[in-house]
């Protein structure tokens, strides 16, 4: 029951954190900042007390909700799932930091919907009921929404909207997929049930299986996202407050990648296995579209926005590679990628608190005014481009010698991407931060305290995960072994 | 007459009894806050009554030979009581601090109420029309109620016209069905395909359809909706979306699970039709609405549109899922519906005409944040967002559709959730806009009226988060009516 208590302590911190702003327009920040700390330290405490040797999880907890119809509160925390409820807890602790002085407005709501979206996101992660997934995987869109439509910039109003319809539309599509399944279970067995486990165990094939795997296939890339349903993305990224970005970037992406391993793969393995070329060009094509997209942007969130699609193309072609390698490549991609970018973005909100402005031809030069910003991008520049050392690298290489094995001409098609990312990583360092600095610049204040712990904690899990990724690979296999699909 | 006949009658003489106790008091002496108290107290003891006859009923009682009383009727008379209650509290503030004589306006709600109530229950061709006049004509006088003004003027005018015509053609529809079957019973209707009346007889039944069709405004039948919504005081607006258009969907479940209407490919395909043509169409035009009533309005005909998914699969589908997503579904819009309008009628319990432009509730987030987080459920419970009573209704529909393998259906309400999102969506936006500095103040509000908007809106959030209570209940009634 312990990660149901955490949900309802991140729900409860929000609406603490709301009604708090009356007594103290400062207080609701200080709250959300230690809920989530508190939050990490929990998660943290879960993974020190290790694997229950009788279920095999870390967690497990089930509660009646709907009986009648077969449906139950089901939450089991397994080696995957443990790894990105952490990242979670920790993207909120820098999402809260990163946007400490940015908000002025309704500083109580904006709290509260920044715990309820990582609340209903720790949700998805451990969902062990298809309904209750859905349920979290819509739940979370309600905050999101209102973060970006509430606070966002100029062209607020359109980003959210399309994020919110791109979403719920593919959504409903998974929900039809998900009730198709449960109905079809029902007239092999007789029984109505939810429960992912059991519908694991019931066998779909032919088309039918093609169709209902189509259906959650098309709500995880969305979310993803993955050419051809991205485009919701470079809106919503670079429209919303710094923090939304962040927990787009670092967590909400995630939950697509955790949906095709955790479900599209395990529940119609011989569909997605006939899908998979499919599936992996798709990915590849994201690679390079992305990659080229990102290289002609001026605008400094939207060349990350479109860096976004790019990397997560990786998963896509991790996944679907069907081997052990390419499993753990995506995994190791999507928490690497989690950090990196939301520190980009982090970045890019930092720059436009102070030069208020995203355009890149309105910076240049800001090294030599802001030395401790310029390092910070440099780092995380590089760690996007993948440079060895770092953990960006290590979940890249591993997808691509996984897809190696499968299919070499899209693998050297997708490895073209990481030289495109060089080229866009180091334009938008030299667009930047360096070149001659721009006269309008008069002067710019640096990082303190607050900012560089924050990208400290970032810096130390890139590096960490570069180069003693083993932690994250023995968290990951456990779930890799018991997804039921032989790799 | 047995004893038994009159207690599971007691409730419609309660009613009816009420009313009459009312309309002697209403002469004698006129007080408003009387009238409002003999009001409450008769749909309470109505509500109440029920009890006693469930307990004289088993799986259905046949009252009469023109009406049959099973758990599912008292499920829908209670919710046209409960919805009756609710308008009587909106329409109390509303009335009183515009109006003169306002005392009459609550005789009209119980004769409809009643109207409604025999509808539901109605087996027979008389009992059915007599109970949809009794419903319509306190209709007309309900919305025309604010007579020094014009638009409800117009608007039940409008209503009176069309909603004859829609009369006439159950009427004429049921002289074919009568002659060409013999009987006005709707278990008895039946006719062989050799029979040479075969043709009246559909004929008929295509215009009993359309009748209906016109009394829960589906497309293209749904041209009265969006003005009369918009003309009606809200309170009255609220009532005609809830308890007239709920009584004439439990005759429908009634009439097609008696009569097999469906069966009749014709027929079937006209409906789905028409319900394939609501979802679409009704979404489609809710787009272009700058007008919360009329917005409201389409979005109505959409949700009746997403309803009839559920009566068209009555022959693929499990009869008793069949039931229990109309009971669920109409219960979880009569929730909605009322907590919409009641928000549209209590900011406008001060103003001269019907806070209704969506402008007006620019910011509402930051002026009456209460009233914003109500509206928000709402919103979101239309669209059929999570964590509010509308997922739980249109995961039912899902299902049911998904059952009944009606994958056209199941699209069109697919795409037409998506069209709905949008609107829904812009809705919420509006309120959570910043405020023009120099904007009009909110219209105050009634302490009285926020305390009933926010239990609704609190029954949606609840309702959706843990719906097992109220679906348990629903499964019992209907194992209880025999399926």
């Amino acid at each position: 029951m312990t990660i149901l208590y955490l949900i309802l302590f991140l729900l409860g911190a929000g609406l603490v954190a709301c009604l708090a702003e009356r007594l103290n327009v400062n207080a609701p920040r200080w709250i959300s900042l230690l809920a989530f700390i508190a939050a990490t330290i929990w998660t943290g405490a879960i993974w020190l007390g290790g694997v229950d040797p009788a279920t095999g999880f870390y967690v497990v907890g089930e509660l009646s909700w709907i009986p009648s119809l077969g449906i139950n509160v089901i939450l089991k925390v397994d080696g995957l799932s443990l790894v990105l409820v952490g990242l979670t807890t920790l993207l909120g602790i820098i999402a809260v930091v990163s946007s400490w002085s940015e908000i002025s407005t309704n500083r109580g709501f904006f709290q509260f919907n920044i715990l309820w979206v990582m609340a209903g996101v720790v949700g998805v992660f451990c969902a062990y009921d298809l309904f209750l997934f859905f349920f979290f995987w819509e739940v979370m869109l309600i905050p999101m929404y209102f973060l970006i439509a509430i606070w966002g910039h100029e062209d607020r109003s359109y980003a959210a909207m399309k994020f919110f319809l791109f979403t719920q539309v593919s959504g409903l599509l998974m929900l039809v997929a998900i009730i198709a399944l449960v109905w079809l279970n029902y007239e092999a067995t007789g029984v109505i049930t939810f429960s992912y486990d059991e519908l694991l165990n019931h066998e779909v094939s032919g088309t039918v299986a093609s169709l209902l795997m189509l259906g959650f296939f098309i709500a995880f890339i969305t979310k993803l996202p993955s050419v051809p349903v991205h485009t919701w993305l470079p809106d919503a990224h670079t429209q919303a407050p710094t923090a939304g970005s962040v927990i787009l970037a670092g967590i909400l992406l995630k939950t697509g990648g955790y949906g095709l391993i955790r479900f599209t793969v395990p529940l119609f393995e011989e569909a997605s296995r006939d899908f998979a070329f499919v599936a992996m060009l798709l990915g590849v094509i994201s690679i390079l579209y992305g990659g080229y997209m990102a290289y002609s942007q001026s605008d400094f969130k939207r060349l990350v926005a479109y860096s976004s699609i790019a990397h997560m193309g990786f998963i896509l072609v991790g996944v679907y590679a069907f081997n052990e390698l390419g499993m753990q490549g995506a995994i190791v991609t999507m928490i690497a990628h989690g950090f990196s970018t939301a520190a980009l973005f982090m970045m890019a909100g930092s720059l436009q608190e102070r030069l208020h402005t995203r355009e890149m031809s309105q910076m240049g030069g800001l090294w030599v005014k802001a030395p401790r910003m310029g390092a910070m991008t440099m780092f995380f520049v590089i760690a996007s481009v993948g440079m060895p050392g770092l953990g960006n690298f290590i979940g890249e290489f591993l997808v691509l010698i996984g897809a190696f094995k499968v299919n070499v001409p899209l693998t050297v098609l997708a490895t073209i991407g990481i030289v495109v990312a060089a080229v866009y990583g180091l334009s938008l360092m030299q667009r930047s931060f360096q070149g001659t600095p721009n006269p309008q610049v008069a002067a710019m204040e640096d990082f303190g305290f607050r900012e560089i712990s924050v990208y400290a904690i970032m810096i130390v899990a890139l590096v960490w995960i570069g180069v003693y990724p083993q932690h994250v690979l023995d968290l990951a296999q456990p779930t890799l072994d018991a997804l039921g699909v032989a790799l | 007459m047995t004893l038994t006949d009159l207690w599971v009658s007691f409730p419609l003489i309660v009613l009816v009894g009420g009313t009459l106790v009312l309309m002697i008091g209403v002469s004698i002496v006129r007080t408003h806050k009387l009238a409002l108290g003999l009001t409450l107290l008769t749909l309470i003891l109505s509500v109440a009554a029920h009890d006693i006859a469930l307990e004289n009923i088993t799986t259905g009682y046949e009252l009469f030979g023109l009406l049959n009383v099973s758990g599912i009727q008292v499920f829908f008379n209670v919710l046209f009581l409960l919805g009756a209650i609710v308008t009587a509290l909106f329409a109390y503030p509303y009335f009183n601090e515009r109006m003169e004589r306002c005392e009459e306006f609550y005789i009209l709600l119980l004769t409809a109420t009643a109207g409604a109530m025999v509808v539901a229950a109605a087996t027979h061709f008389a009992s059915f029309i007599l109970g949809l006049e009794i419903l319509s004509i306190s209709l007309y006088a309900m919305i025309a109620y604010p007579r020094e003004s014009h638009q409800p003027l117009e608007a039940a005018a409008k209503y009176l016209v069309l909603s004859a015509v829609a009369s006439s053609a159950i009427l004429m529809g049921v002289a074919l069905v009568y002659a060409a079957s013999g009987t006005m019973a709707f278990a008895e209707l039946n006719i062989s395909p050799e029979s040479g009346e075969r043709s009246y007889f559909l004929l008929g039944q295509a215009l009993i359809c359309v009748g209906i069709a016109f009394k829960l405004s589906l497309v293209p039948f749904h041209m009265w909706t969006p003005d009369v919504y918009q003309g009606a005081p809200a309170v009255v607006t609220g009532y005609v979306a809830t308890v007239s258009k709920g009584a004439v969907i439990a005759l429908l479940i009634n009439y097609v699970q008696a009569t097999e209407v469906l069966s009749y490919t014709g027929v079937f395909y006209a409906v789905v039709f028409v319900a394939v043509a609501s979802m679409i169409v009704g979404n489609l035009l809710a787009l272009l609405q700058t007008n919360l009533k009329r917005l409201l309005a389409y979005s109505s005909i959409a949700h009746l549109g997403y309803l009839l998914i559920a009566v068209l699969v009555v022959n693929t589908a499990r009869p008793e899922l069949v039931l229990e997503t109309v009971l669920l579904y109409v219960a979880a819009y009569f929730i909605i519906t009322l907590a919409a309008f009641g928000i549209v009628n209590l900011t406008s319990e001060h103003a001269t005409e019907d806070n209704e432009q969506m402008e007006a509730y620019t910011g509402l987030f930051w002026r009456n944040p209460l009233l914003a987080s109500v509206l928000t459920a709402v919103a979101l419970a239309l669209a059929g967002i999570p964590l509010t009573v509308g997922f739980i209704a249109k995961f039912y529909v899902f299902a049911a559709g998904v059952e009944g393998t009606a994958w056209a259906l199941v699209w069109a309400l697919l795409i037409g959730s998506a069209i709905g999102v949008f609107y829904y969506l812009r809705l919420i936006y509006t309120m959570v806009k910043q405020v023009e500095p120099g904007a009009a103040a909110l219209p105050q509000v009634g302490t009285q009226s926020v305390v009933a908007v926010t239990v609704l809106g609190l029954l949606i959030v609840v309702l959706g988060v843990y719906p097992t209570p109220m679906i348990d209940m629903i499964r019992t009634i209907v194992q209880a009516s025999g399926f």
